[in-house]
């Protein structure tokens, strides 16, 4: 296989694009289709103070690099959760990838903030583990983002996530869901930092090729809490469409962003408010983050204040 | 060859000359998902692999926490 490039020995396929590419312009390719994916969206400005959610994988840390290459002025955001030896890992490799750059990185920790790792959280407050830790981290990124002054929040969703998440909306007929996925969530709400996804224009595969080409050292294991999670179901599903018809997957996403989205965002966003307790916009009088913290913490109260 | 694969981590050994792409097929796995690594280079599914190479078989995908709300609510 040939580079489309330079006709050298090609490292990376990229079906979808019916392309393969050598080390070098895999990388060159990658790193436009994110600043296209930041341009032609607007995403941000230049000089814009952003925040880098960091988990310490693959995705996070390749948009990450890509951003501070680019000159952009980002500053990452590490949750560590509490799990076990796979946080402190993530943790660890964030933070090796921020001295090595001299990059600035803020780590938040949901035990010293909150007093529980997420698995508590999940359990006492009976959520599945990866609705648990969706919500902590959309809370916090939101939160932290408002503390620092940053105008906006960048995260490593990439185009398999954001299809994933499109046929799982789909199948459950999800359509305040459906009318809020896009590339960039805007600041609805003075409380609201927008949210940005630079890498929604490629692979889940490629944003792995880049990371390993650019020599980033991520967490290669898995989450424990996300062994048969539906999102996996829903990759599986989407790549064996994509096996069959290659670009199958950017036609699903890109098509529902081109023709239906703005169909369901005709609407409106939805009304927000601030939260009663902790002042975060929600559309509820108390935001979910601090109603599952209040229901796992008088969870964990009252079996405590059982114990013989 | 020698293969190291994860999720769970764990090495194996298989005898013979072949294509990454028949490697993949052989051992059932989804050339969508995953990469294939000789050293530092990343080898496409053409790419032969002799009986005393040693790659790696890299999972690329990640899931779990989905995105779909833009706040807390």
């Amino acid at each position: 296989m040939r580079c489309l490039k330079c006709r050298g020995a090609a490292a990376v396929e990229v079906r979808r694009h019916r392309a393969a590419y050598c080390a070098p312009h895999f990388l060159e390719f990658f790193e436009a289709q994110v600043h296209r994916a930041i341009t032609t969206q607007r995403m941000f400005r230049p000089g814009e103070r952003i925040l880098v959610a960091v988990s310490g994988g693959k995705d996070s840390l390749a948009l990450w690099e890509i951003l501070l290459r680019r000159g952009d002025d980002a500053t990452g955001l590490h949750v560590d959760l509490g799990i076990a030896d796979y946080s402190q890992e993530s943790r660890a490799r964030t933070e090796e990838f921020a001295r090595a750059r001299g990059a600035r990185l803020i780590v938040a920790d949901l035990r010293a903030e909150y007093g529980m790792d997420i698995g508590t959280l999940a359990e006492a407050s009976n959520r599945a583990p990866c609705s648990a830790c969706g919500l902590s981290k959309r809370y916090l990124f939101n939160k932290l983002a408002r503390d620092g002054d940053f105008t906006v929040v960048a995260t490593g969703h990439n185009l398999d996530d954001e299809a994933a998440v499109l046929l799982g909306n789909l199948l459950h007929w999800n359509v305040d869901q459906l009318a809020r996925q896009a590339p960039v969530l805007e600041q609805t709400h003075p409380h609201l930092v927008r949210r940005v996804k630079p890498l929604y224009r490629t692979a889940e595969r490629e944003s792995a090729a880049y990371a390993l080409l650019r020599g980033i050292d991520y967490v290669v294991e898995e989450c424990p809490h996300s062994r048969g999670a539906r999102s996996l179901l829903h990759k599986d599903v989407l790549n064996r469409l994509e096996a069959a018809s290659a670009g199958a997957k950017q036609a699903f996403y890109w098509g529902f962003l081109d023709r239906l989205a703005p169909v369901l965002r005709a609407g409106g966003p939805p009304a927000l408010r601030p939260c009663g307790q902790c002042g975060q916009p929600t559309t509820a009088e108390v935001c979910a983050f601090c109603r599952m913290t209040a229901r796992a913490a008088a969870r964990l109260s009252a079996r405590a204040s059982s114990l013989p | 060859m020698k293969i190291r694969l994860h999720h769970p981590r764990r090495d194996l050994e298989i005898p013979g000359r072949r294509r990454v792409s028949g490697i993949l097929v052989e051992l059932g796995l989804d050339p969508e998902a995953h990469l294939v690594i000789r050293g530092d280079a990343l080898l496409t599914s053409d790419s032969e692999v002799g009986d005393e190479d040693e790659i790696e078989i890299r999972p690329v995908i990640s899931g779990g926490t989905t995105d779909e709300a833009p706040c807390a609510v």
